[in-house]
């Protein structure tokens, strides 16, 4: 039976709606920087706009270094596995019974 | 009263052999009575040395309760308490005692007074929680487990051995202040960073607990990490260098976070950069900072448990913890999902979330203390760890691409205790004056101004707003079946590399040797064999026969010689 039931982000108008909030809530953060008065330790604090451009190009930099990071960081997933090479062929029994709690990992219920 | 001789880790030890005897809903019952009623029990318990006895001239403390300690024994209680619940399900018996053993080691730990106490506890921390990952019985997770008990070990190793040149230097081994002057306290220090996961010593950590069993990373994450952080706030506060490993620890991990695919590995990332916070405010050494730095770590335990625990349902229910299969949980799984954004909120210091009242201590007092550039790098982690730890978690899991499994919310016991771990958040960030009651120094710290809230508001909102456009402009990073290299690739393959080419070249040389050897013993033998063919021919027309009666005549000769010696 397929599952025909609607959530709620299923409908694309919900979505928007999150966004908006999101950039209204933004557009007010970033106006209450002018209304509130703040007391602050240090003179970056004073900078025009400081939290919220350092927090948007913090992110930013962030993502474009970490994607930058995986044109030399990145390897296929079974990189490591050649370390139990040696383990398998050396213990054969070793394998059947990696094979035979492989079905219940998931589980770990080891007892019953 | 002599109840009060009891140190805490004797129950959970008993609890441990009852485990062993025991199955099913007794087990079950004594296993979360006893955490219970131990919590109590220390509740009662006044400040001082409880239990001191002489073993081999050295005066030892295995039992000292002083505000420092108190807090990370009532972490532990609850923490441990959570996590028991969480594991109620589980049958294996492996696994049940070794959570209770190292729950156990590590509340022995913050209670020693003495640094060979700390020792034995530090050993048996590494010793018991390996089981938790053992448990998990895949080639992997026995890999890991190994590589994860000998870094371990190493660092107890490391700390008896620092703890010797200590006794011979001081003549005591009382655990207190110790600063870095001289080898000993330089070994401590090495001992206490490699379990606090520091800079290049940290892969042990990312590698074990994401193949650890889904209860065991809970017990992990609570217990190992926040023993180190324990005995760093003893033994070096104020320590200036710490302050600058911790920057680094805040920092580097939310790299290596954005592009992991597993996200139980983005957890432990996580769980450093959280760590940095707390080694920053060691660092600062200032009463504020101390504060900050234990409470996060309070809160840390809670909050960090609570998000493991939620991925661990995840990986429970459907089989899969990878971001690149998961996704569109929340259909399936709603429950879980609210659980793990309150979880998600606090490690991302949202205000009136746990996080927001410790880590702004932290925040406040490096740049009280003039530590400007750390308060930038501080400023970055934040908004760091919102990004993957707020956002890319609960998105890939529970929202983004409709993944089309099939799950439900996971066992009640394992909702209970993330509802426990989830409302604890709520509670101290709504109240934070209960938990900063039971801080080491005394604080009429109110993280509750509107700068602060404003400003720790705006770099969350715009740290959200920066992933949005990111993912709508199609820049953000997709998730991918990958290994990412990180430090452990020195000694997982260019180590193993490195030494595999100089024993190949060794053996070649030693082949060549024995080869030129032999060549010249054979050489020796035709000459002498030339130099016997008269007589040789002698004994018998061909040349192996005659070697043969040749040497047989030798053989008996000696026989008769040492007959003769008789």
């Amino acid at each position: 039976m397929v599952n025909k039931k609607k959530y709620i982000f299923d409908d694309p108008k919900n979505i928007k709606r999150l966004l908006t909030f999101l950039y209204a809530c933004c557009a007010l953060l970033f106006i209450l920087d002018f209304v509130i008065h703040r007391h602050v330790f240090h003179y970056w604090e004073n900078l025009w706009a400081f939290y919220p451009i350092y927090g948007f190009v913090s992110c930013i930099v962030l993502v474009l270094i970490a994607t930058w990071m995986r044109t030399f960081l990145m390897r296929p997933e079974d990189y490591y596995d050649d370390e139990m090479k040696d383990y398998k062929k050396e213990n054969n029994q070793g394998e059947n019974l990696d094979q035979h709690n492989m079905t219940k990992m998931g589980e770990h219920n080891v007892d019953v | 009263m002599w109840m009060f001789e009891i140190p805490p880790f004797v129950p959970f030890f008993i609890s441990a052999l009852i485990a062993l005897a025991t199955r099913g809903l007794l087990r079950g019952t004594i296993m979360v009575i006893i955490p219970i009623v131990s919590a109590l029990h220390l509740w009662m318990v006044p400040e001082g040395i409880h239990l001191q006895f002489t073993f081999l001239e050295y005066h030892l403390h295995p039992y000292r309760v002083d505000k420092l300690s108190l807090l990370f024994g009532y972490v532990f209680h609850i923490a441990a308490l959570i996590a028991i619940i969480y594991s109620l399900h589980v049958r294996d018996t492996m696994q049940q005692v070794a959570a209770m053993m190292y729950a156990g080691s590590g509340l022995g730990a913050v209670f020693a007074g003495d640094l060979l106490t700390l020792f034995v506890f530090w050993e048996l921390l590494a010793f018991t929680s390996v089981f938790l990952i053992l448990a998990r019985r895949t080639p992997r997770s026995y890999h890991a487990g190994m590589r994860y008990l000998i870094v371990q070990v190493l660092s107890g190793v490391i700390l008896l051995a620092g703890t010797l040149f200590y006794a011979a230097e001081n003549g005591t081994l009382e655990f207190g202040y110790l600063g870095l002057n001289g080898i000993a306290t330089w070994l401590i220090f090495i001992a206490f960073g490699i379990k606090c996961a520091f800079p290049m010593a940290h892969n042990w950590l990312t590698d074990a607990y994401p193949e650890a069993t889904v209860t065991g990373t809970v017990f992990l994450s609570i217990f190992t990490t926040k023993v180190a952080v324990y005995a760093l706030a003893r033994g070096y506060p104020g320590t200036e260098l710490l302050v600058y490993i911790g920057a680094a620890m805040t920092c580097f991990p939310i790299f290596f976070a954005v592009i992991e695919n597993d996200l139980r590995r983005v957890l432990a990332y996580s769980l450093i950069n959280q760590v940095g916070f707390m080694v920053v405010g060691i660092g600062i050494g200032t009463s504020l900072a101390i504060n900050g730095a234990v409470s996060h770590a309070f809160n840390d335990v809670i909050f960090k448990g609570l998000l493991f625990m939620s991925m661990g349902s995840v990986l429970h229910m459907t089989g899969r913890i990878n971001g690149s299969d998961l996704g569109g949980l929340y259909k399936t799984m709603p429950k879980t999902t609210i659980l793990c954004i309150v979880g998600a909120a606090s490690i991302s210091a949202f205000p009136l979330f746990s996080g927001f009242v410790s880590k702004s201590m932290v925040m406040s007092a490096s740049l009280e203390n003039g530590y400007d550039w750390i308060w930038l790098m501080l400023l970055f982690a934040s908004a760091g760890v919102f990004h993957y730890a707020g956002i890319k978690i609960p998105y890939f899991a529970f929202f983004g691409h409709d993944s089309g499994i099939k799950a439900s919310d996971p066992p009640n016991n394992m909702l209970l205790a993330m509802l426990i771990a989830a409302g604890l958040c709520i509670a101290i960030g709504i109240y934070p004056a209960a938990l900063y009651s039971l801080l080491p120094f005394d604080t009429d710290y109110n993280p509750y101004d509107a700068t602060h809230v404003l400003a720790q508001t705006q770099l969350l909102f715009f740290s959200a707003l920066a992933f949005v456009w990111l993912n709508l402009k199609g820049m953000y990073p997709p998730e991918l079946h990958s290994t990412n290299l990180d430090f452990d690739w020195i000694y997982r393959r260019i180590l193993p590399t490195a030494l595999q080419q100089i024993f190949s070249t060794i053996w070649k040389i030693d082949n060549k040797l024995r080869q030129a050897f032999i060549n010249k013993l054979d050489d020796c033998l035709v000459f002498i064999s030339t130099r016997n063919r008269r007589l040789s021919s002698l004994l018998s027309r061909h040349y192996p026969a005659g070697s043969m009666v040749m040497w047989v005549v030798v053989i008996l000769a000696c026989y008769l010689f040492l007959s003769f010696i008789d």
